[in-house]
């Protein structure tokens, strides 16, 4: 079963990767262009078959590596 | 896979007619595909130097401290106190002009292999780099990656990038250039060589898996190859520097022990040439068993595994009572090893898969019988000497002008995105000395390393600009007090086809042995890049020379910042040659003339003689004069010290501004308490001094340098002009 | 004092915090492999510069896990001295052993330069050869230095005096021009409550020889030394 944990640094941290992409799209003739945010997906490959086990798998993982809860937030999906 | 083995194929994988009989010749037979890609890759350009070898043999390789010259991974000489410094420089240039960050971050993988393979923990790294027009966008991109690239490699693996060099100029439009430079030390009694012996002996792979990276271009675009072959072929190869820094651990600790017999890094053509090298230069013949290769990706034939050039693989024959020693090592650093042959009697490469046999070549007839041209040379015109040229906004704007321009610009942009004091053995830093010094861990010995060219005189003139290079790099090292001890060249030239380039390429070589053999000074190691075009227009003839010596004792290298209080004194002789001079091109507008002319006796005497009071604790500051000359060596001195000068009057027989800023070689200022004494002494030694100028400390917002003429450059306006390009070009 | 520092895979200034421990103390500090699990006799452990395991997924966040933490919690637990220095600093934050979190530099390049600190307090095993608000000097090396914590953290860490060192310029003025990295409220260095653990980004253990440009960073050994001595 294949899971999709997306990382993202949480609402409030500063972004300066997203920040100059935002400034560099805006450069280039982008309008409109409001806050950007840069983020990680980590794709895993599990043995397990059951989605809910899975996510639940998954979560623990992002809590425990995948993500720095001081400043990243996480979502998991089974794909 | 049903690819008909022809002529056309062969000259898809860049093998001539006459090559491909050769090869029909020495199999007797219908070559496989896999033997085809051997041939092709084993006598390309890049592994065989068919058309500069004959050039490059000419070149000066031994001294009495020379251990290893050319032929070895890199080049070893012997630094004194049992021990021996290790290295080369290479060139990654068509890689880093399709992916910068990638190019460049694997170059400085490869060489640091080609250091470490020998045994020699790398100390320092050094980058020569030329990059096209700064107004172009894509400039920008490319220094942009090349610097990260060289930065995210050098810095993970924790080796020390100290120094190195950054030219501009249109012609490497369309080709950067990125020649990196590795500098190992060992003990001189443990140098691991890569002939491979004791037949039996079983070959081991270790380091990264192998996957599709870097297989021959040709044959990727090939339409009838695989169907598939869109993603899973990649070109760019990617580096990874934490598995290198495994890697240097995990082998320095594994040679420490006596379980190494032969060890090769996998480079340009992977397993291939390290196979087939090894076992070449060992006489033996090599089995290789490729269901066993570490695999990254499904269903690799042996055709892509032969020509990966996927990073950070090494390849070893080991003692067989020594091999589960071998593995615990590698385990624990958590690297693949895998036992994927051994070592015949046969003479003959001879590779299986699956069951199949897909190649069995004779070693001796692919090694000797490999092509070997004698290009078509052109001699270079001579230049018509530049006639006077007038000084069209004075010396004051012509100063500022210069030192903020790309080529003399601070490169503190660049340097300080690369960690350049990892190791603690850093004793002069990036912009600190005329070359790096990095002393030696637990001894007072320390190596002092540069890198040099100036390709605009190599075009005007191959043989004075290949002559020059060396002795610019004789220079650097002489400045902060090291006995020069050899060099490594990485020769970048255009499309060796094309008589005038060979021209280059020949009389380049020439210029360079003359000086090695003036200077004492041979070349150990070194490497070819050829083809680099923009547009078909060669590229500068770009010989890139890495020098190498050493202190005895580190607390004697000397920088080139001042102190307050101390004399300026030239020693030298500056006629005012302003042809080929950056000047000329950035205040006149004009590239022309004969480059500088380098006279290697007076050279040799000037050089020994100020190392001799360096050593004797007589100088506080040296600096060579080169790109700028005179004035820009000071202004350079002033703000490295943040010193003030108070400089003496141009002499009357020269015009002011061929004074200041003529490239005259051979000549270098050096700041001293007594300069009366340095004058007479020099003066005894029968060499030309000229007392210049005088330090003072230079206040918050005070003078800068000081005219005769009562005319001044603040500190603020020289530092504002100097430190500006970078910064504001990048952001 | 017994220090020993520990190896993470990717680590690559072991050997310069080796060689300014052992001028400081005058033997060579231990190297302890970070699948080991014990720190026995051990009066500091030192985490030292590098790009453990690549650096990858975030800086310090696989080693964090390494079997050797365990350990480590527990010195520090029972009131032994812990440093962490770069990368070692961003192991202690992702362990939890110091708050916090070490984003990319503002300026998203790697920063290696001379930096100046200045000691917000000298009542410490680290600090105690230095004088509050004294500045030095240090050489900085990294691309994810930029100090970030809540502002109910950063509040209480400034009220409990835990901020161990600040970017500052020469003159010790804390400004904008000095904070390289961005970092919240110019944060270079902080202390866990008890003040027995300490994480810095810049590199004091590369200026500690008049050799290498100075011996800015010699205070912070020799202070060590000094105050675990008798430990």
């Amino acid at each position: 079963m294949k899971l999709v944990v997306t990382v993202m640094l949480k609402a409030g941290v500063l972004d300066p990767q997203g920040k100059a992409i935002g400034q560099a799209l805006t450069g280039l003739g982008f309008e409109g262009v409001g806050e950007v945010r840069v983020g990680k997906r980590i794709e895993l490959e599990l043995a397990e078959t059951d989605p809910v086990a899975a996510e639940a798998a998954g979560a623990e993982m992002a809590r425990k590596l995948l993500a720095n809860m001081v400043i990243e937030s996480f979502k998991v999906e089974v794909a | 896979m049903a690819k008909k083995i022809n002529q056309a194929l062969a000259r898809e994988f860049g093998l001539s007619a006459d090559e491909y009989q050769r090869v029909l010749d020495i199999m007797g037979r219908t070559p496989s595909l896999t033997e085809l890609g051997v041939f092709s890759v084993m006598w390309s350009e890049h592994c065989s130097y068919k058309s500069s070898r004959v050039w490059l043999k000419t070149l000066p390789t031994k001294a009495p401290w020379v251990i290893h010259g050319p032929g070895e991974n890199a080049g070893v000489v012997d630094i004194g106190d049992g021990m021996a410094a290790v290295f080369k420089m290479e060139s990654h240039n068509h890689p880093s002009f399709i992916e910068p960050y990638q190019g460049a971050a694997t170059g400085v993988g490869g060489i640091l292999r080609d250091v470490f393979t020998m045994g020699a923990r790398p100390v320092a790294n050094l980058n020569a780099l030329r990059f096209g027009d700064p107004s172009l966008p894509r400039t920008k991109r490319v220094v942009d990656g090349v610097v990260r690239g060289i930065g995210g490699y050098g810095n993970c693996v924790g080796v020390p990038t100290v120094g190195g060099e950054i030219n501009f100029h249109p012609s490497y439009n369309g080709n950067p250039l990125v020649n990196a430079m590795t500098v190992g030390v060992l003990d001189k009694t443990r140098i691991f060589l890569s002939a491979a012996a004791g037949i039996g002996n079983p070959v081991v792979y270790v380091g990264s898996k192998t996957g599709r990276d870097g297989i021959h271009g040709a044959t990727m675009a090939s339409a009838e190859f695989a169907a598939d072959s869109g993603e899973k072929r990649p070109t760019v190869q990617v580096g990874d520097p934490f598995v290198e820094k495994l890697l240097i651990e995990a082998c320095l600790e594994l040679m420490a022990t006596d379980a190494i017999v032969a060890i090769q890094d996998m480079g340009a053509a992977g397993l291939t040439s390290s196979s087939v090298e090894m076992a070449g230069k060992g006489g033996v013949g090599i089995q290789l068993d490729l269901d066993a290769v570490p695999q990254r990706e499904t269903d690799m034939t042996a055709y892509e595994m032969m020509l990966s050039e996927s990073q950070e693989r090494m390849l070893m024959v080991l003692r067989p009572d020594r091999q589960d020693l071998a593995r615990a090592i590698f385990d624990k650093w958590d690297l693949d090893f895998a036992v994927i042959g051994h070592i015949t009697d046969t003479g003959r490469i001879v590779v299986t898969h699956k069951g199949i046999t897909e190649a069995d070549i004779p070693l001796d007839p692919l090694a000797e019988q490999a092509p070997l041209y004698h290009r078509p040379t052109v001699e270079t015109p001579k230049p018509a000497s530049l006639g006077p040229v007038a000084d069209p906004v004075g010396i004051v704007p012509a100063l500022l002008k210069l030192i903020g321009c790309p080529d003399l610009c601070s490169r503190a942009w660049v340097t300080n995105q690369y960690d350049s004091t990892v190791g603690g053995q850093t004793v002069k830093r990036p912009g600190a000395a005329d070359a790096a010094v990095v002393k030696l861990d637990g001894f007072n010995r320390a190596l002092a390393i540069t890198t040099d060219c100036t390709p605009r005189y190599v075009a005007a003139d191959p043989e004075m600009g290949g002559m020059q290079a060396v002795a610019e790099t004789w220079r650097n090292l002489t400045a902060v007090g090291a006995r020069p001890l050899a060099i490594t060249d990485n020769m970048n030239f255009g499309n060796p086809e094309k008589p005038e380039i060979m021209g280059q390429f020949a009389a380049a070589i020439r210029g360079m042995s003359k000086a090695c053999i003036a200077l004492d000074y041979p070349v150990v190691s070194g490497n070819v890049s050829l083809y680099n075009e923009t547009e078909g227009k060669g590229i500068l003839p770009t010989p890139a020379i890495g020098g190498l010596g050493v202190l005895d004792d580190a607390h004697d290298a000397i920088g080139i910042g001042l102190k307050p209080g101390m004399g300026l004194v030239l020693i030298g002789t500056i006629r005012g040659h302003l042809g080929q001079s950056l000047w000329l091109r950035e205040i006149a507008g004009q590239e022309a003339g004969a480059p500088p002319p380098v006279d290697l006796a007076a050279e040799r005497s000037i050089g020994d003689f100020v190392r001799g009071r360096i050593l004797a604790g007589a100088v506080q500051a040296c600096h060579d004069i080169s790109d700028g000359g005179l004035l820009v060596a000071i202004a350079e001195m002033a703000m490295a010290g943040n010193t003030s000068v108070s400089l003496e009057a141009a002499p009357g027989e020269i015009a002011p501004h061929a004074w200041w800023f003529g490239e005259d070689q051979g000549c270098y200022i050096v700041s001293v308490l007594d300069p009366s004494a340095f004058i007479v002494e020099a003066t005894v030694a029968d060499l030309p001094t000229r007392l210049i100028g005088h330090t003072q400390a230079s206040g918050t917002g005070g003078a800068g340098l000081k005219f005769k003429d009562g005319a001044t450059i603040s500190m603020q306006d020289l530092r504002a002009e100097h430190d500006r390009f970078f910064p504001e070009w990048m952001n | 004092m017994r220090a020993a520092i520990v190896v993470f895979p990717g680590i690559n200034r072991e050997r310069d915090m080796a060689i300014a421990l052992e001028r400081a103390t005058g033997h060579k500090p231990r190297l302890v492999w970070h699948k080991e699990t014990a720190l026995d006799g051990i009066d500091l452990v030192v985490l030292p510069g590098g790009f453990s395991h690549g650096d990858y997924l975030r800086c310090g966040a696989m080693a964090a896990q390494a079997p050797i933490m365990a350990a480590i919690r527990t010195h520090a637990e029972r009131g032994g001295h812990v440093m962490g220095v770069c990368n070692g600093f961003q192991i202690l934050t992702e362990a939890g052993l110091l708050p916090g979190a070490l984003l990319r530099n503002a300026s998203l390049r790697f920063l290696s330069q001379d930096c100046h600190l200045r000691v917000e307090r000298a009542d410490t095993a680290f600090a105690c050869h230095y004088q509050s608000g004294q500045v030095f000097r240090a050489p900085m090396a990294h691309g994810d230095g930029n100090y970030f914590a809540d502002d109910d953290t950063l509040d209480r860490l400034e009220g409990e005096g835990l901020v161990a060192f600040r970017y500052a310029t020469p003159e010790g003025t804390i400004d904008r021009a000095a904070n390289l990295n961005g970092s919240a409220r110019n944060i270079a260095g902080i202390y866990a409550s008890n003040l027995r653990v300490l994480g810095l980004m810049p590199h004091p253990e590369d200026l500690v020889d008049p050799l290498m440009g100075g011996t800015d960073g010699k205070p912070l050994f020799d202070g060590l030394t000094q105050a675990l001595a008798a430990a």
